[in-house]
């Protein structure tokens, strides 16, 4: 075990696998003079000279290629340096990377990793602060994988790489320096496993991404009420390992399902439909959800503070759940 | 103003119009100055118009090769032109204002950046020229669009400061009511159809606008500046093509500060210069010294009036250089250098702001004494604008369902 922080894990991942794999290398804006804005990259142009390719701004064109030499037998990283700019090439992810190998019958294969710096970071408003999840979740093809620790950063980001199939990899920015003991070596988790992070017999909290660690403090202070709540992370949003979400809601009889994007359509919703489904016989309260509201993301500090959920509100929906 | 030109080796016919060379020698006018050269911008041969520019250099004169749609080439040691023609007084002055305040309103963020008042901005020092000679040349009721890089343009454009400062410090006397920020400073009262932090994103969005000019029948242009990474996205040249294939009254300036982030345009831009780009597209390709205000307000001009004749767009290049950093901040964390010191000191002697001060007393247009003046009001007005948006009250939480849609809906 190392101590690391949330972009080094993804970085040592990538060093490690660019070192397994010769088929494996890196395009983007800015990933090799700079390191990419969040220093995933840093340091791979001088280990892997030739391996790593600094583009024009082209996101359609940076995509398409990875697409293209993905399915020519290479393994691309693809670095988007925001999410937000996935915009741009949407039929080169939704079109083409996503279902080149159903439309021809199993022939073609896309194996490819798409970085996705996510979320809130800096104050840079509605045009770099996106998450939109449920997008991705929403085409068949893609895997969506939302890691949340630096551990789960780096073995699922090892999969990601080995992964026959294209993989969304979302990165949110507000948790790149966040740190966390990571193990040594070749770890990987299975994509399509949820974690359960905490144990606990009262409720169930389902967090996605950042809101994982907030629900964990979340449920230290909700000790104090007496409440014993279990938080678990599902790490891969598509596919959604509904077992282990549904195991510990039947457990506890009560769900609160919370990410930061926004509720109206994101991927906490359809957690919260596939658990009022799948147990509603075993439910204690309504499945609540956290989330931002649907509006874009605005810039004043002032104005934020009423988007991003935070611990209390996650604190509040417990408290509902159980009272009802 | 008593110059004169004289133009060699003008040779050939019509068609080998492409491999024509020609050079434009200026020559001092009575009093010994440079800077008031006067050079053709149209030049009929034949069916063909060659657009023909001069250059800016005080020494030594470069001999410049022109033709429409193709840059303009120098023999020199650089490639600056600039086309001369009599401006007001209440020009020159007017640019010089609006340079001045776009230079303290950026050196005041850095100020309070530095004081942790505001977050990180992409500043425009070093590149005022380009903003301000080209919203010289447009009128108010001419559109305009900008970038991420886009405190400089709103305020070229006659943009007021208070609300452009209130909008960075995110308060609700900004033009956005503190929803926009730095990226978005958009004064919509002054012919602004937006900033946008996409990269290339309003490039199609002014082409919009130009072919809604054409719709309505009326005269307005429309003029998107963007950089020399945009200039390699998709949305740019699909833009380019359709502009010139429907001739819309629509400008391409391409600020060409050579850098993205930390990415130079020689390593991303396969032609020489991205004015050579415009061949391909049919449409003049201007290659400017964007230093100079003067050139910019001249090239801007020309392209303009063709554009109100119905000929058609123009990519314009204005070649420049951002002083500073990408943006505020990013000196923290950027992990080698990209540009060697040298080089900025270089372009760092090449200030907008000396140039046409240095233009404006050199032709005895106004005194140093009335230029520093402009500077010191301009400076006022900045300290003006940041104290009012400190006193600017943060929006109210109701704010943020508001803006949606026209009207209000409920919201989920
Ligand atoms: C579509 C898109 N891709 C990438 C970015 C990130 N980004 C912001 S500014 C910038 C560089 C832009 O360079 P250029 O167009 O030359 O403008 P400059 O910053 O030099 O003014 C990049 C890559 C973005 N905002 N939008
Ligand atoms: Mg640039």
């Amino acid at each position: 075990m190392k101590t690391m922080a949330f972009n080094e894990a993804i970085r040592t991942a990538l060093h490690e696998e660019m070192q397994r794999d010769e088929s494996v290398f890196v395009i983007g804006e800015d990933v090799a003079t700079h390191g990419g804005p969040y220093k995933v990259t840093d340091g791979i142009a001088e280990a892997f000279p030739g391996r790593i390719f600094e583009t024009p701004i082209a996101e359609a064109g940076i995509v398409g290629i990875g697409v293209g030499a993905a399915m020519a037998g290479m393994r691309p990283v693809v670095e988007l340096m925001y999410l937000d700019f996935v915009t741009c090439a949407m039929d080169e992810v939704v079109n083409q990377a996503a279902k080149m190998r159903y439309m021809t019958g199993g022939q073609a294969r896309v194996p490819m990793v798409i970085r996705l710096p996510c979320g809130i970071g800096r104050l840079l408003a509605a045009q770099h602060s996106q998450i939109l999840e449920s997008w991705f979740m929403h085409v068949p093809g893609l895997q969506v994988v939302v890691p949340s620790t630096p551990a789960d950063a780096k073995g699922l980001f090892k999969t990601a790489v080995r992964s026959p199939d294209p993989v969304m990899f979302f990165e949110y920015k507000r948790i790149y320096t966040s740190k966390g003991e990571v193990p040594e070596g070749d770890y990987t988790i299975p994509i399509g496993q949820a974690d359960v992070k905490r144990e606990g017999e009262d409720a169930t909290v389902v967090a996605i991404g950042p809101m994982v660690q907030k629900s964990l403090e979340a449920a230290v202070l909700l000790e104090d009420d007496g409440y014993d709540i279990e938080v678990v992370d599902p790490r891969s949003l598509s596919p959604l390992d509904v077992d282990t979400i549904c195991e510990s809601v039947r457990k506890t009889g009560r769900a609160i399902v919370c990410g930061e994007d926004s509720t109206f359509a994101g991927a906490a919703s359809e957690i919260a439909a596939m658990i009022g489904e799948n147990c509603f016989g075993d439910l204690k309260a309504p499945v609540r959800r956290i989330g931002s509201p649907h509006v874009p993301m605005p810039f004043s500090s002032e104005l934020v503070k009423h988007v991003v959920p935070e611990k209390s509100h996650v604190i509040e929906a417990v408290n509902q759940s159980m009272a009802a | 103003m008593g110059v004169s030109v004289q133009i060699r080796g003008l040779k050939g016919s019509v068609s080998p119009l492409f491999t024509h060379l020609f050079s434009v020698q200026i020559f001092r006018d009575c009093s010994g100055n440079t800077h008031a050269e006067k050079t053709y911008s149209f030049i009929d041969l034949g069916t063909l118009t060659i657009w023909c520019h001069c250059l800016i250099l005080q020494t030594p004169i470069p001999r410049v090769v022109g033709e429409i749609g193709r840059r303009i080439q120098t023999t020199g040691e650089k490639t600056y032109f600039r086309m001369t023609t009599n401006i007001s007084k209440d020009l020159l002055m007017l640019m010089l204002e609006r340079m001045w305040r776009i230079r303290h309103f950026e050196l005041k963020l850095t100020e309070m950046y530095n004081a942790g008042e505001v977050g990180g901005v992409h500043l425009y020092i070093g590149q005022e020229a380009v903003a301000v000679g080209a919203c010289a040349a447009l009128k108010d009721s001419d559109y305009i669009a900008g970038n991420h890089r886009s405190h400089g343009h709103p305020i070229a454009k006659g943009a007021n400061l208070k609300k452009a400062m209130a909008e960075i410090f995110g308060r609700i006397d900004g033009y956005c009511k503190g929803k926009g920020g730095s990226m978005h400073l958009a004064d919509f009262s002054v012919g602004i159809l937006g900033e946008s932090g996409i990269v290339a994103s309003s490039v199609p969005v002014a082409t919009g606008a130009a072919l809604a000019s054409k719709l309505e029948g009326k005269d307005f242009v429309s003029a998107v500046f963007f950089g020399d990474g945009a200039s390699n996205q998709g949305a740019c040249h699909e833009s380019m093509n359709l502009a010139s294939v429907w001739d819309l009254p629509v400008l391409f300036i391409c600020e060409n500060n050579q850098y993205a982030v930390t990415t130079s345009y020689k390593d991303t831009v396969a032609v020489e210069h991205i004015s050579d780009r415009a061949q391909a597209y049919n449409m003049p390709g201007i290659l400017v010294d964007g230093q100079d205000a003067i050139a910019m307000y001249e090239a801007t001009a020309q392209a303009v009036e063709r554009a109100r004749n119905g000929e058609g767009p123009t990519l314009i290049e204005a070649l420049t250089y951002r002083f500073e950093d990408h943006s505020l901040g990013l000196e923290k964390i950027r992990k080698s250098e990209y540009r060697e010191e040298s080089e900025i000191d270089e372009w760092r002697l090449r200030d907008p702001l000396d140039l046409l001060t240095k233009s404006i007393v050199d032709s005895g247009t106004a005194t140093p004494a009335e230029c520093d003046a402009v500077s010191a009001n301009a400076h006022a007005e900045v300290e003006e604008a940041a104290e009012f948006a400190r006193n600017s009250p943060f929006p109210d939480e109701s704010e943020l369902y508001k803006d949606m849609f026209a009207s209000d809906m409920p919201v989920v």
